[in-house]
């Protein structure tokens, strides 16, 4: 019997996580900025100029990659914190409230490109869409999410409560997402319908997938980063980081 | 000591709830003259159109109801948190989601059945006719046990945290949702002559999710504001 096994619970320990975390975070962020250089001069010099949007479309190169990142974050948000309930390691909380901060940026992110877009294609920066209107909801859980831990004292008391509401949160997205978009049916206000997909020149797609990766990278990035001041935070009484921080 | 049936325990936390409220008649009365404020402002802030006020009153009124029903949940478990009880009701042989399942509908009881009774009254100030009334009164009564339901879970969550009120309000507020809309649209599905079945059904359904739930989520969040 020789099979090699990963002791993957070693990284739950917050001293060989920062550690591997250092190692981890140069390669991602060389991705990022990599994959970002390629997707932006994609986007901006190579990708063709939409018949019928002009130039004002190529803000889809980043509205997309945010939009997607938003909702993926909260999930992988949920999916740590569901970790910190069940196995009850002190990493699965910290990587959570890592990752919320730039959840509830991209979110933004996407909100705020959408309204640029919005303004020169529909005339209006903001309509009652079902999909807008789920990515404003999705910020509110974001806040929420901040604020709550934000406001608890006890670190490991606030990644708990904070878990138990990105799990409540994760389970109500899907029911907000389609109540919204009934409510929209009924209405139909002066929606525009977004879900139309105009055939994309491959170009234009390239550039997209390539940002989208990238954001990826950036998100990966940051989220280590992140922890890894969040791990010298709590720890900041143990021997390891006194030699760490020296 | 004799060991009591579950019905017979939750029905003698229920009757204390009931106890504690009506010595605190203030505690019950004051989300529902909240509601009625509320409801009452729109038409000044809008203007007295009856056209537009009455398109605007089921979702006026809905809005109203779920600030109102905020209001109160605040003290859902505060009281019994700072005098101990509270750690003896997780302590308990029950089992801690039966009890917050009493808990929540005891609150029903005493502040979301209130405003289904006041209702009517504001959708006459409205100009809702009979049949909106009514479908009003049904929604309502569907919609806010899932308010207590889903609001038991931030008042857990919140429970001797700084600035509570306000963040319990961030907290749940973007959950409530659904039942804002699927509520506020049966009227005016009904008005517009497509049905309000479907909306019931809806708010049924989640009614019998967060029944289900609620507790859970509850119960986790009241043991990690014991510890």
């Amino acid at each position: 019997m020789n099979t090699r096994v990963i002791h993957w619970f070693k990284f739950a320990s917050p001293q060989n996580f920062y550690n591997l975390a250092g190692r981890m975070w140069p390669w991602f962020a060389t991705l990022a900025t990599l994959l970002a250089g390629v997707g932006l001069w994609i986007s901006f010099f190579v990708a063709p100029t939409d018949a019928q949007q002009g130039e004002g479309y190529r803000i889809i190169f980043v509205h997309v990659p945010a939009s997607q990142m938003s909702m993926f974050i909260y999930i992988v948000m949920a999916a740590w914190a569901g970790f910190g309930l069940a196995f009850n390691t002190r990493l699965s909380g910290m990587m959570a409230s890592a990752l919320a901060p730039t959840g509830a940026l991209f979110a933004f992110l996407s909100l705020a490109t959408g309204a640029l877009w919005g303004k020169p294609m529909w005339g209006a920066w903001w309509v009652w869409d079902a999909r807008l209107t789920s990515e404003l909801i999705l910020l509110f859980l974001y806040l929420g999410f901040l604020a709550l831990q934000a406001s608890i004292d006890d670190p490991r008391r606030a990644d708990k409560a904070c878990a138990v509401l990105a799990l409540v949160g994760v389970v109500n997205v899907p029911i907000i997402y389609f109540s919204v978009k009934w409510w929209n049916t009924l209405h139909q206000g002066a929606s525009v319908s977004l879900t139309r997909s105009p055939t994309m020149a491959s170009t234009m797609l390239w550039g997209m997938l390539i940002m989208v990766v990238a954001c990826w990278m950036y998100a990966i990035t940051i989220a280590l980063l992140r922890v890894r001041t969040i791990i010298l935070e709590r720890e900041r009484h143990t021997e390891w980081v006194k030699h760490a921080v020296e | 000591m004799k060991k009591l049936g579950l019905a017979r325990v939750m029905m003698a936390l229920m009757r204390r709830e009931f106890a504690v409220a009506l010595r605190q008649k203030g505690e019950v009365l004051t989300p529902l003259v909240f509601f009625v404020v509320v409801a009452s402002l729109f038409p000044l802030g809008v203007g007295p159109e009856s056209a537009l006020l009455l398109r605007m009153a089921p979702g006026v009124l809905w809005v109203s109801a779920l600030l109102a029903a905020m209001l109160s949940l605040q003290r859902l478990f505060a009281t019994d948190y700072i005098d101990g009880s509270l750690e003896q009701m997780a302590l308990s042989s029950t089992p801690l989601g039966l009890l917050v399942l009493a808990k929540a509908l005891s609150h029903f009881l005493l502040s979301g059945l209130p405003l289904v009774l006041m209702a009517p009254v504001l959708g006459l100030q409205f100009g809702l006719d009979g049949r909106a009334l009514g479908i009003l009164m049904v929604t309502l009564l569907l919609g806010t046990p899932t308010l207590s339901l889903i609001g038991s879970i931030g008042a857990a969550l919140t429970l001797g945290v700084r600035g509570a009120g306000v963040l319990l309000s961030l907290l749940i507020l973007p959950l409530y949702i659904p039942v804002l809309i699927f509520g506020a649209g049966a009227v005016e599905a009904d008005a517009a002559g497509l049905g309000f079945g479907g909306h019931l059904s809806l708010l049924a359904a989640l009614l019998v999710l967060s029944v289900f739930f609620a507790p859970l989520a509850t119960t986790t969040a009241l043991r990690i504001s014991l510890e």
